[in-house]
């Protein structure tokens, strides 16, 4: 260890303050930093610190999306086999999944630490580490058959307009991931709506169909799955958003270590469930509804790409409500607008990106609103108190 | 009828190298030093000039805004140096003191039955006065103002804090008349502050309202207490007093004398002698510390508030404890893994340290990571019990806006109500740092 040390103290000298590279020190301290936690010592303040950092804040989100991920790369094998009829087996799923989804990580995570690192060094800071988790988070959304330069082009778009156009990492007003998915999605929406491409190979080999389930019953066709399908993730959907099951896994790791807010969480699925409830309830009111109201309001919260939205993409600290209390509304209002959206827009059925964006919009205003709340308070108690002493 | 303060956000932290309960005497100090910088937004005018003969209790400086508000000299000797700084600023007055103390005269006067302004008087001349904090602002109280009350908090929740129940143990009739003494500065009451589940003599003190204090850290600072019982408005003023303070102020009504006696607690995993030591305000760190420890930081106060100091300097003004820890500047690797490195403390989940509720912790200066823009939210929250919104007031201050600032509750907190904010923060911004600023911004634009 104190061989690696002294290496990089040597690899590193000519990035030092006062040194020819000095401007380019970010980018070696990003690199340097993932080996070793520097030996910097508080300066001001508190004298000692507590052990967590973004660093390991950003890996334990990352860890929570593994599996959704691995899943996700086998249901793609599964769902190109099992329509295409060719007998396969477990690693031959995952194989093909991988050799279509780590090229998009790939040139996910090259174009966007490439921008990253870019704008450290032009600004003059640390390189933030929550590209980290946007970086994989981006392919995870995407459909499987997305042409590379699309992914890159959204990762550019995301990372310039979304992110650093605002002033970095903390300052962004919109997810950037779901700009990127945003983006992709009304640049281009052939490639990411339709029946061609949410199946590996689909547009390119006969007797594969790509339909999403929502897809499906927009189209007013009979769905033919089954719940648990929906809920173990082996039904067709961008590429990590299928499996219920292994999003509520990375959902345990990201409430326990509180590096998510449990409120946004449950109070999207509280949100989705009333107004599922309340779309099943239109026949009974005598109004007929359409095939995806009528669509049972469980199915709802466990189909599209509902549950990944709410537990990785609403939970983004940044762009989410920042109190306690705007935390249940934001996470509520998401809930809400997303079924709505994905009932009652006939132009593309699914609704928790647009809600997701809708509601990071709206969150300062919410916050506001709260913490107007205690500002009152210490008005009000101003006010008596200079009642009582006049 | 006693009030009760119950908090339950905050974190108890256990570090190793607690005080144990011994008293010793430490060795004379060969120079004592009385550092303006201490006292913040002081700006001193002497009225002694260096090589002058000092009783204790003579005057040294006044302050340039508040003549009223006069500081002494803590020891009978000689000024054998004024140490100043950039700008001719005066940064040290180095006294030598005399082998034989000798105590100016002041009036013996019983608080509760003499006249207010007589006491208040006596109070702000005789250098009483630089005990005596001010919230708003976290600054030395202005003796033109009357507070609308007077706290002291005898309730120690820091890590390692020195016990105020050993501290004052035998002063207890200087601390009664201490308290008298604030009964009269101020037009409301005086609160104080005691732990709820202590039954020594300190909670039968009369003439002040004893406020019950149950919770984890900080809920011993006395910021908490004013919060939680008589907040501060816009124009209002409360002053703090810290206990042993209150002693030496009792101690002058009764005697005469000023005593600027400290008891001192040596604390810190890096500390040999674990101890509390008798000395004077302003000694020299070597007279406490017989050697000079090795990468070691020295802190004069807790590790959370306290500033850092040089071994060859002097122990700080106000500060009952002397802190040393080892300096954390080595590298540690992979610390990035999440439940990686328990035995550092997290407040974090993503750590297992939570598991071991129990244990010790043994503490280093390390950053534990790098400072970063603000990402994760409603980690602020957990530690501050007070009815703030932490972050979005430390944001105001970060963009000096003064009108967020005020609606926000600037005038309710001082820097020490943040220091759990500084230690938990993923971010490692330096939350005290920026509310001190912030407050300073308050001072010049609206005083």
């Amino acid at each position: 260890m104190n061989w690696i040390r002294k290496r990089l103290d040597e690899i590193k000298e000519p990035f030092q303050p006062g040194n020819k590279f000095e401007k380019f020190a970010p980018a070696v301290n990003a690199l340097d930093t993932f080996l070793f936690v520097p030996n910097h010592t508080t300066k001001k303040g508190a004298h000692i610190r507590d052990a967590v950092d973004l660093k390991r804040t950003m890996i334990t989100v990352v860890l929570a999306l593994v599996p959704a991920l691995i899943f996700g790369m086998w249901n793609t094998g599964y769902q190109y086999y099992s329509q295409t009829g060719e007998e396969f087996g477990f690693m031959d799923a995952f194989i093909h999944g991988a050799w279509k989804i780590v090229p998009m990580i790939v040139v996910s995570y090259g174009v966007g630490l490439a921008l990253e690192f870019a704008f450290a060094i032009m600004r003059g800071h640390e390189v933030n580490e929550g590209y980290l988790v946007t970086g994989l988070l981006i392919p995870m959304i995407m459909p499987v058959d997305i042409p590379l330069w699309m992914v890159a082009l959204s990762v550019i778009f995301a990372v310039l307009i979304g992110k650093e156009a605002f002033g970095g990492t903390g300052m962004n007003i919109l997810n950037p991931a779901l700009t990127a998915r945003a983006f992709a999605f009304f640049a281009y929406p052939t490639y990411m709506s339709g029946n061609e491409v949410w199946v590996s190979e689909a547009a390119n080999v006969d007797g594969v169909s790509g339909e999403t389930i929502l897809g499906t019953l927009a189209a007013g066709k009979e769905v033919m799955y089954e719940s648990a399908s929906m809920f173990t993730g082996m039904i067709p959907g961008s590429i990590s958003e299928t499996s219920t099951l292994c999003i509520l896994a990375g959902a345990l790791l990201i409430v326990l270590t509180k590096v998510a807010d449990w409120r946004i969480i449950v109070g999207g699925f509280v949100g989705a469930a009333a107004m599922g409830l309340l779309l099943n309830a239109l026949p009974s009111m005598g109004v007929e509804g359409n095939a995806l109201t009528n669509f049972a309001w469980y199915n709802h919260l466990i189909v599209g790409g509902f549950a990944f939205g709410v537990v990785f993409m609403a939970t983004d600290p940044v762009s989410a409500a920042q109190t306690m209390k705007g935390k249940w509304i934001y996470g509520i209002l998401i809930g809400l607008t997303a079924i709505l959206i994905r009932t009652l827009n006939p132009a593309y059925p699914e609704g928790i990106m647009l809600s997701i964006l809708l509601m990071n919009v709206f969150a300062p205003t919410i916050d506001h609103y709260v913490v107007e709340a205690n500002v009152k308070r210490r008005k009000k108690r101003m006010q008596t108190q200079t009642v009582k002493t006049a | 009828m006693s009030i009760d303060v119950k908090v339950k956000r905050g974190l108890k932290l256990n570090l190793k190298g607690e005080a144990e309960k011994i008293l010793v005497d430490a060795p004379v100090s060969k120079t004592i030093a009385v550092q303006p910088p201490n006292f913040h937004s002081i700006v001193p005018k002497m009225v002694v000039k260096e090589g002058a003969k000092l009783k204790a209790g003579d005057e040294l400086f006044f302050s340039k805004y508040s003549e009223k508000t006069r500081f002494v000299s803590p020891v009978s000797g000689t000024l054998k140096e004024i140490v100043r700084g950039d700008k001719r600023r005066i940064l040290q007055l180095v006294i030598s003191p005399d082998e034989k103390q000798e105590f100016k005269e002041f009036e013996k006067m019983d608080p509760l039955q003499a006249d207010a302004e007589k006491v208040k008087e006596q109070v702000f001349s005789s250098g009483l006065g630089a005990f005596i904090m001010q919230r708003p602002y976290d600054v030395i109280a202005n003796a033109e103002d009357t507070p609308k009350a007077i706290f002291v908090s005898a309730v120690d929740t820091a890590p390692l804090s020195a016990s105020q129940e050993f501290i004052l143990k035998n002063k207890i009739n200087f601390f009664q008349t201490g308290l008298n003494v604030l009964t009269k500065l101020t037009s409301g009451k005086v609160y104080l502050g005691v732990d709820k589940e202590s039954t020594g003599e300190i909670r039968h003190v009369e003439n002040v309202e004893v406020v019950n204090v149950q919770g984890p850290h900080p809920a011993g600072n006395v910021g908490v207490i004013v919060q939680k019982i008589n907040p501060i408005n816009l124009g209002e003023r409360v002053w703090t007093v810290r206990p042993e303070d209150v002693t030496i102020i009792g101690e002058l009504f009764e005697t005469g004398k000023f005593n600027a006696e400290r008891i001192i607690a040596v604390v810190g995993n890096a500390a040999k002698e674990t101890k509390y030591f008798k000395t004077k305000i302003g000694a020299e760190v070597k007279s406490i510390l017989a050697e000079e420890p090795e990468n070691t930081r020295i802190i004069s106060g807790n590790v959370l508030t306290g500033q850092k100091i040089d071994y060859n300097g002097y122990i700080n003004f106000l500060p009952n404890e002397l802190t040393l820890i080892p300096e954390g500047n080595s590298y540690r690797m992979f610390g990035w893994l999440p439940f990686k490195d328990n035995h550092i403390h997290s407040m974090s989940k993503t750590s297992l340290s939570w598991l071991f509720s129990k244990r010790k912790y043994d503490v280093n200066t390390n950053l534990n990571g790098e400072e970063r823009a603000l990402v994760v939210t409603g980690e602020m929250e957990e530690v501050m019990p007070m009815d703030i919104y932490p972050m979005q007031l430390l944001k105001a201050c970060m963009a000096g806006d003064i009108e967020k600032m005020e609606s926000l509750g600037i005038y309710e907190v001082i820097p020490e109500d943040f220091a759990l904010i500084d230690y938990t923060n993923t971010s490692k911004i330096e939350a005290q740092d920026i509310i001190r600023q912030g407050l300073d911004l308050m001072i010049t634009e609206v005083g």
